[in-house]
C-alpha cells in the first residue's frame, strides 16, 4: 500500500486553492516528514475546504501547536 | 471478460449539488442508490461557489417567476431553451424552501425570511430596476449546500463509493443505457455497476484550458463517457471566462482590484484599456476587457517571455487601500503569483471558469438525441444534471447565481424522472456480453504502451493549444489552426503512457484517464467554435461581430465520430409563457 499516493490523492479537492498548494507542499515537504507530523498533515486534509483554506490563507489558527506547526509549513509554501 | 458487478437500481456519477440532490430524490423514495465520487462528496466543486441561489422569492421586494425567466433568456443571449428556463425559475422558490427545511444555514432578514442579496443581471419588471434573488450562506453558499445534501443523503441511506471513478457508460443494442464500469482507486479493481437507470452529475471540463479557475478535478468525465458511447455533445463552444485570473495559476482576482482604481498594462507599460474603452477604460465590462486582453496578446503586445499575460497594476494604490478595501488579494498575488502587489503588478489573463454545454437533456433531465426527424428523442435510463447537462438553461451565456438553481432544480427534477422510469420499468435489464469490453479495452491499451507519450505534456499541448486557440476572444486563422492542432493533439492521448503500473492509488492512471476524457471535450470545443460563425453570448468571434439569428439561432451537437456537427432548433416556446423573442442584448 503505497501511502503517499493515498495522500497525494487527498490533496484533490473542490477549491483550486486547496490543489496549488498540496499539490506544491506534496512536491516539495512531504518527503522530509517525520511519520508524526504525516499522520497530523492526513488529520488537516479532513478539514472542510473552506476551513483548510482559512488556516492557509492565515485568516485562522489552530490551538494545538503541533497542529498549527504543519499550518505554518502549509503558509510557507 | 465478466466483471465483478453491483446492482442498484439508480447509479449516480458525481457527488457535487446536482448528484446530492438528485440521490436524495431517489433515497427517500425507497430506491436502491450508488453514488460513485472521484473525492469526498463535500470537497467536490460545488463548494466554490459563493455567489448564491437565484429564486424570486420576493423576500426584498416584488419578485416573479417570469422576471427571473427573462433576465435569463436574455442573459442566455437567446440560446437557451426558453420551456426549460420557465421550468427552472418556477421551481427555484421550492427547492430553496426545501433546502431552508433541509437545515441550510441560509441569511436571514430581520424578519426570519432568507436574505437575498443582489447579483448582477437580475431585474424587476423585464429590465427596470435591479432585484436582490440571491439565497446565500455568507460567502459559502456552495459550501453549506454541499454539507447540508450529504447529511440528509447519510440519513437516506444513499450509498457513497467514495475515491471511485466511473470509466465508461454501459449501452446495450437498443441503445439503452444499463450502467457504468468503474474502478476502486484504493484497489484499482475495476467493477461493473448494474444500473436500471444511470444520472451524470460529473460537473464542468473547465480544466481543459490553461487558464481555468476549476479544480482539478474537473475534467469532463461525464461527457467523456457519453461522448465515448455515442451521446453528441451540446453548445460545447460557450465557455464562461472571467478576465482576471493569476496567470498559470487561474485562482481569481475579483474585478473589485480595478473598481479601486488598479489597472491592466501591456509589456509597454501602456493602459491600453484607454484605447478600447475611453470612457469606462479598465471598468468597462467583463467581455470588452476580456476581448481587449486577448487582442493586446494576440498582437504581441503580452508580457513575459512568451508575451502570453498582461499586467495588473494596483501598488499605486498603496498598502493601507490594498489591505483594507482588497482583503485577500496579497496573499493571493504572494501565493500564486509570487509578487506582493503593493510593489508589482500581478500579471493576468483572461481565464475560464464555468461550462455552459454538456450532455442535451430535456428539462426532466433525460438525455436526448436526435434520431430521425426529432432533434430530441429520450435515451432510455440515461440522465444528467448540473454543469455536465445542457439543458440547456443558460443558452450562450450563464447569469450569476443560476449555476446552483440549475443543479438543485434539475437535481431533483432527474430524480422524479428517474423515479417514474423505474415504476414503469421493473427490473434490469441483461448486461451485453461485451458491456466492460471498452473499458477494459482503454485500461489494458495504457497499461501495454510502450514508447509513449507522457501525459503532463500531452495535457499541457492541450491546454496550450486551447488557450492560445479558442480562449475568450476567437480569431477564424487562430480556430482553423486550432482545429488541425487538437486533432493532433487527440492522436497523442491515444499513445500515453504510464511508468507505475501498480494498482493501488495510482494517480498516473487516474490522470491519464482523465485526459481521455478531457480531449473528446476540448475537441468538441474547438471544432463548435470553429463553425458557429456569429458571435453571441460567450461566444466572441473577431471575425463576425454581431448575432446572427436567421443563420445561428440553434444549438451545435458534435459527434465524437469525426467530429461530425449537427444541429438542432431552440426551443422558443415555453410551457405557459409568452416567447421572449430575440433582441439586442444590452445592460
Amino acid at each position: 500500500m503505497s501511502d503517499v499516493d493515498r495522500v497525494r490523492w487527498r490533496c484533490r479537492r473542490g477549491l483550486l486553492e486547496l490543489d496549488l498548494i498540496l499539490t506544491r507542499f506534496m512536491e516539495s515537504r512531504y518527503g522530509a516528514l517525520a511519520p508524526r507530523e504525516r499522520d497530523i498533515f492526513l488529520g488537516l486534509l479532513e478539514l472542510a475546504d473552506n476551513e483548510l483554506w482559512d488556516l492557509i490563507a492565515g485568516r485562522m489558527d489552530l490551538p494545538e501547536a503541533d497542529r498549527q506547526a504543519m499550518v505554518d509549513q502549509l503558509r510557507a509554501v | 471478460m465478466a466483471l465483478p458487478t453491483r446492482k442498484f437500481d439508480a447509479v449516480v456519477v458525481g457527488a457535487g449539488g446536482a448528484g446530492l440532490r438528485a440521490a436524495l430524490q431517489l433515497s427517500e423514495a425507497g430506491l436502491k442508490v450508488g453514488v460513485l465520487s472521484k473525492v469526498f462528496p463535500t470537497r467536490s466543486h460545488t463548494v466554490a461557489a459563493q455567489g448564491g441561489i437565484g429564486a424570486s422569492l420576493g423576500n426584498m421586494g416584488d419578485d416573479s417567476w417570469l422576471w427571473h425567466m427573462y433576465d435569463t433568456v436574455k442573459g442566455s443571449d437567446y440560446l437557451g431553451d426558453q420551456d426549460a428556463i420557465e421550468f427552472m425559475c418556477r421551481m427555484a422558490p421550492e427547492v430553496v424552501y426545501e433546502l431552508e427545511h433541509f437545515g441550510m444555514p441560509f441569511d436571514r432578514n430581520n424578519d426570519g425570511t432568507v436574505y437575498q442579496r443582489p447579483f448582477g443581471g437580475h431585474s424587476q419588471n423585464f429590465g427596470e430596476r435591479p432585484v436582490q434573488r440571491s439565497c446565500c450562506a455568507a460567502d459559502r453558499t456552495g459550501h453549506a449546500m454541499l454539507h447540508t445534501l450529504y447529511q440528509r443523503n447519510v440519513r437516506a441511506n444513499t450509498v457513497f463509493f467514495v475515491e471511485w471513478m466511473a470509466l465508461d457508460l454501459v449501452r446495450d443494442a437498443s441503445g439503452q443505457v444499463l450502467g457504468v464500469t468503474a474502478m476502486e482507486m484504493e484497489t484499482g479493481e475495476v467493477w461493473m455497476f448494474h444500473a436500471r437507470a444511470t444520472l451524470f452529475a460529473t460537473g464542468g471540463a473547465g480544466r481543459i484550458f490553461a487558464a481555468s479557475t476549476n479544480a482539478f478535478i474537473n475534467t469532463g468525465d461525464g461527457l467523456g463517457m457519453a461522448a465515448r458511447a455515442g451521446i453528441p455533445l451540446e453548445d460545447m463552444e460557450f465557455w464562461q471566462f472571467h478576465p482576471t485570473g493569476v496567470a498559470g495559476a487561474g485562482v481569481l482576482i475579483t474585478e473589485g482590484v480595478r473598481g479601486e482604481g488598479g489597472y491592466l498594462l501591456n509589456k509597454d507599460g501602456e493602459r491600453f484599456m484607454e484605447r478600447y474603452a475611453p470612457t469606462m477604460k479598465d471598468l468597462a465590462s467583463r467581455d470588452v476587457v476580456s476581448r481587449a486582453m486577448a487582442t493586446e496578446i494576440k498582437e504581441g503586445r503580452g508580457c513575459g517571455k512568451d508575451a502570453d499575460y498582461i499586467l495588473l497594476k494596483l501598488d499605486h494604490l498603496g498598502v493601507d487601500v490594498i489591505e483594507k478595501r482588497l482583503p485577500g488579494i496579497r496573499e493571493i498575488a504572494k501565493k500564486f503569483a509570487n509578487v506582493d502587489p503593493v510593489r508589482d503588478p500581478i500579471p493576468v489573463v483572461p481565464t475560464c471558469h464555468y461550462q455552459m454545454g454538456g450532455i442535451p437533456t430535456n428539462y426532466h433531465g433525460e438525455v436526448v438525441v436526435p434520431a430521425g426527424d426529432d432533434p430530441a428523442v429520450v435515451v432510455p435510463g440515461f440522465y444528467a444534471a448540473g454543469e455536465c447537462a445542457c439543458a440547456s438553461v443558460h443558452g450562450a451565456n450563464r447569469l450569476g447565481t443560476n449555476s446552483l438553481t440549475d443543479l438543485l432544480v434539475f437535481g431533483k427534477a432527474s430524480g422524479n424522472r428517474v423515479i417514474e422510469f423505474l415504476r414503469e420499468n421493473p427490473g434490469h435489464k441483461d448486461l451485453p456480453a461485451d458491456a466492460a469490453e471498452r473499458t477494459l479495452a482503454r485500461l489494458a491499451r495504457l497499461d501495454g504502451q510502450t514508447g509513449g507519450e507522457s501525459v503532463h505534456e500531452v495535457g499541457a499541448a492541450m491546454r496550450r493549444t486551447m488557450q492560445a486557440h479558442c480562449g475568450v476572444f476567437r480569431f477564424p486563422d487562430m480556430l482553423t489552426e486550432g482545429v488541425e492542432q487538437i486533432r493532433a493533439v487527440s492522436e497523442r492521448v491515444k499513445r500515453t503512457e504510464i511508468k507505475d503500473k501498480s494498482r493501488t492509488f495510482n494517480t498516473a492512471r487516474v490522470e491519464a484517464l482523465e485526459l481521455e476524457n478531457l480531449i473528446e471535450v476540448a475537441r468538441a470545443t474547438m471544432v463548435s467554435a470553429e463553425a458557429r460563425q456569429e458571435s453571441r453570448g460567450a461566444h466572441d468571434r473577431a471575425d463576425h461581430h454581431q448575432r446572427d439569428d436567421v443563420n445561428w439561432l440553434k444549438h451545435t451537437l458534435w459527434y465524437r465520430d469525426d467530429d461530425r456537427l449537427d444541429y438542432k432548433p431552440v426551443k422558443m416556446k415555453p410551457l405557459t409563457a409568452e416567447t421572449f423573442e430575440p433582441k439586442v442584448r444590452s445592460y
